[in-house]
């Protein structure tokens, strides 16, 4: 019981990070029906970004908590904003100018793109991990258990509550803005009819880059947030993660927010579970494994709209 | 009714590919009038619609707004300039609410006029203000061009584009529909091209129609001689009048 308490709170930590990433294919695929390939590799080069500013504003475990706390979110609105300029890039140099073309043109010049981000940050940051020492310590032990084998005790870290906590306060900015504001509305009408939205006027290039930027801006906090919550990075865990995350949106239905949320968490949950109990060599069977299961009942994804609606 | 064209269209060229759906046509709209397109399926009027609007673009001849060339501004700045259309399948955001449809409407127009334009669409077409909190797309055909319409005349349009409005509707849907048209033109003096197949209905509200054969204009005149005229009687009217 302890045990399982214990994965559940490590299971929904991961899925957080992944639910963060997924939002942001979810939201391209919804609007242009395509993944953007380059989506994971943004992710891996917010990390280095944050681990580069935390780095250089020389900030350590034994800083204080108030100048740590400003200090982050410093290095947050950094990683945010550089990595919003590459999702605007993506989408101007791999996207928009093949618009027109044949549907797989643009995923190739973005797995272009993606393979660029890789090989630059291998060789300008090395192929070796690179490791940060822990900012934020302390936690919370939930309950402990006493019996033959020892002390077994049940640990919620504040890391994982600032993880938890910034996740659902980001994916409540979020759903708000695209339920309320213009821009939301003016996402959601590019999405279910392109031509009648610039007819309307809304400018729909310029609505299509901002959900690449909204993505990548996400992406970052994802970015930090596994920085800090791993400790080691390099430069391949923008594809592991990235893979997971487009697992993650498609599981939940792609084009859904609060499915790629959804989705984020049961891969999350699933290959903490896995590596708890089963075998951690097999955790992304685990978890790919569940995808095929969902989409071969379930096409659309948990909480994919029916194409019966799609006009 | 001033003699200054609101919309000038010169030999204006469009093709699909290598298909050319508009052979050079040339036409206007003046400020207050309804002007009518009638032709059959096919003939290229809708594609004149949406090349109003820059979508597809003329590959040929000129679009003139108010004196100022349009013919090579983005879609979304054609609309800025005050040109709302009702197009072609109403086109109705299936997954927003009949509310929502009408705030996108008013995109281009000014924030202040929000709530009297709203009160103006729900007079006009009271069923879409029992519907206003249901998704577009489980409306009615009717209640889905009322909504097309109300969503045009949310951008406070100088011009208004309507693409067949009439089409499977209902004879009192449709009756309503060119009513509420009517009244529109008469009341606020606002400028209509309208669409149509219904050519009979049409050219009855028209003050001016032109006929349209494969992508060319073949007649024009006021809405009273095309109804008179024995080719218009013959190729779009016989069984078509209700
Ligand atoms: N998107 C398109 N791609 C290719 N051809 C088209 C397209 N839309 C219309 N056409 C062709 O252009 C011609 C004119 O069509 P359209 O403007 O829709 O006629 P109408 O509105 O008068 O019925 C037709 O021959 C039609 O097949
Ligand atoms: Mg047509």
């Amino acid at each position: 019981m302890e045990y399982f308490l214990q994965q559940l709170i490590n299971g929904i930590t991961l899925g957080s990070i992944y639910g963060l990433i997924a939002i942001g294919y979810t939201m391209v695929y919804g609007i242009i029906g395509m993944i953007n390939f380059a989506h994971g590799d943004i992710f891996m080069v917010s990390s280095f970004i944050a681990l580069i500013v935390i780095t250089a504003l020389g900030l350590t475990v034994s800083t204080g908590l108030g100048l740590t706390i400003l200090a982050l979110i410093l290095v947050l609105v950094t990683a945010m904003v550089i990595a919003s300029v590459f999702g605007w890039t993506t989408e101007r140099m791999a996207y928009r100018p093949l618009r027109g073309s044949f549907r797989l043109a643009p995923l190739i010049t973005a797995i272009g793109i993606s393979i660029v981000l890789q090989n630059y940050i291998q060789i300008t940051q090395g192929a070796r991990v690179k490791p940060l020492q822990p900012l934020i310590e302390g936690g919370y032990t939930l309950m402990t258990r006493v019996d033959a084998n020892g002390e077994f005790a049940v640990r919620l870290s504040n890391m994982q509550i600032l993880i938890i906590a910034i996740t659902v306060i980001l994916m409540i900015v979020f759903s708000l803005m695209i339920a309320k504001t213009s821009l939301g509305r003016a996402q959601r009408a590019c999405e279910q009819d392109r031509k009648m939205a610039s007819l309307l006027g809304i400018n729909v290039d310029r609505t299509i880059s901002m959900t690449f930027v909204m993505g990548a801006a996400l992406a970052a906090v994802a970015g930090l947030m596994f920085l800090l919550y791993y400790g080691v990075i390099d430069f391949f865990i923008g594809f592991v993660a990235g893979v997971k995350a487009f697992t993650a949106a498609v599981l939940g239905g792609i084009g859904s927010l609060p499915g790629a949320m959804l989705g984020g968490l049961v891969i999350g949950l699933i290959e903490t579970f896995w590596s708890a109990y089963f075998s951690i060599e097999y955790k992304d069977v685990a978890a790919f494994s569940m995808l095929a299961i969902v989409l071969i009942f379930l096409p659309q994804g948990l909480l994919g709209k029916p194409e019966v609606e799609k006009v | 009714m001033t003699a200054t064209p609101l919309l000038e269209i010169r030999n204006v060229e469009t093709y699909y590919g290598k298909i050319q759906a508009l052979k050079g046509v040339t036409m206007e709209v003046k400020a207050g009038e309804i002007v009518t397109l009638i032709g059959a399926n096919g003939a290229g009027k809708s594609t004149l619609m949406m090349t109003i609007c820059g979508d597809p673009r003329a590959a040929a001849g000129q679009i003139i707004f108010d004196g100022q060339d349009i013919t090579k501004l983005q879609t979304h700045e054609i609309t800025r300039m005050r040109i709302a259309q009702s197009p072609e399948g109403r086109r109705i955001f299936p997954r927003m609410t009949v509310y929502e449809n009408l705030i996108m409407g008013a995109t281009t127009s000014d924030p202040a006029y929000f709530d009297e334009d709203l009160s103006r669409a729900f007079e006009l077409f009271p069923r879409l203000k029992e519907r206003r909190d249901q998704r577009g797309g489980t409306l009615s055909g009717g209640e889905q061009q009322m909504l097309a319409i109300a969503r045009a005349l949310m951008a406070r349009p100088r011009l208004l584009l309507l693409d067949e409005p009439s089409l499977g509707l209902a004879p009192l849907v449709v009756k309503q529909i060119f009513e509420a048209i009517k009244e529109l033109n008469d009341k606020d003096g606002l400028t209509v091209f309208l669409v149509e197949q219904n050519a009979y209905h049409a050219l009855k509200l028209a003050d001016r129609g032109y006929v349209m054969v494969n992508g060319n204009i073949t007649m024009s005149g006021t809405g009273k001689e095309l109804l008179a005229s024995e080719e218009v009687r013959a190729a779009y009217l016989e069984g078509g009048a209700h």
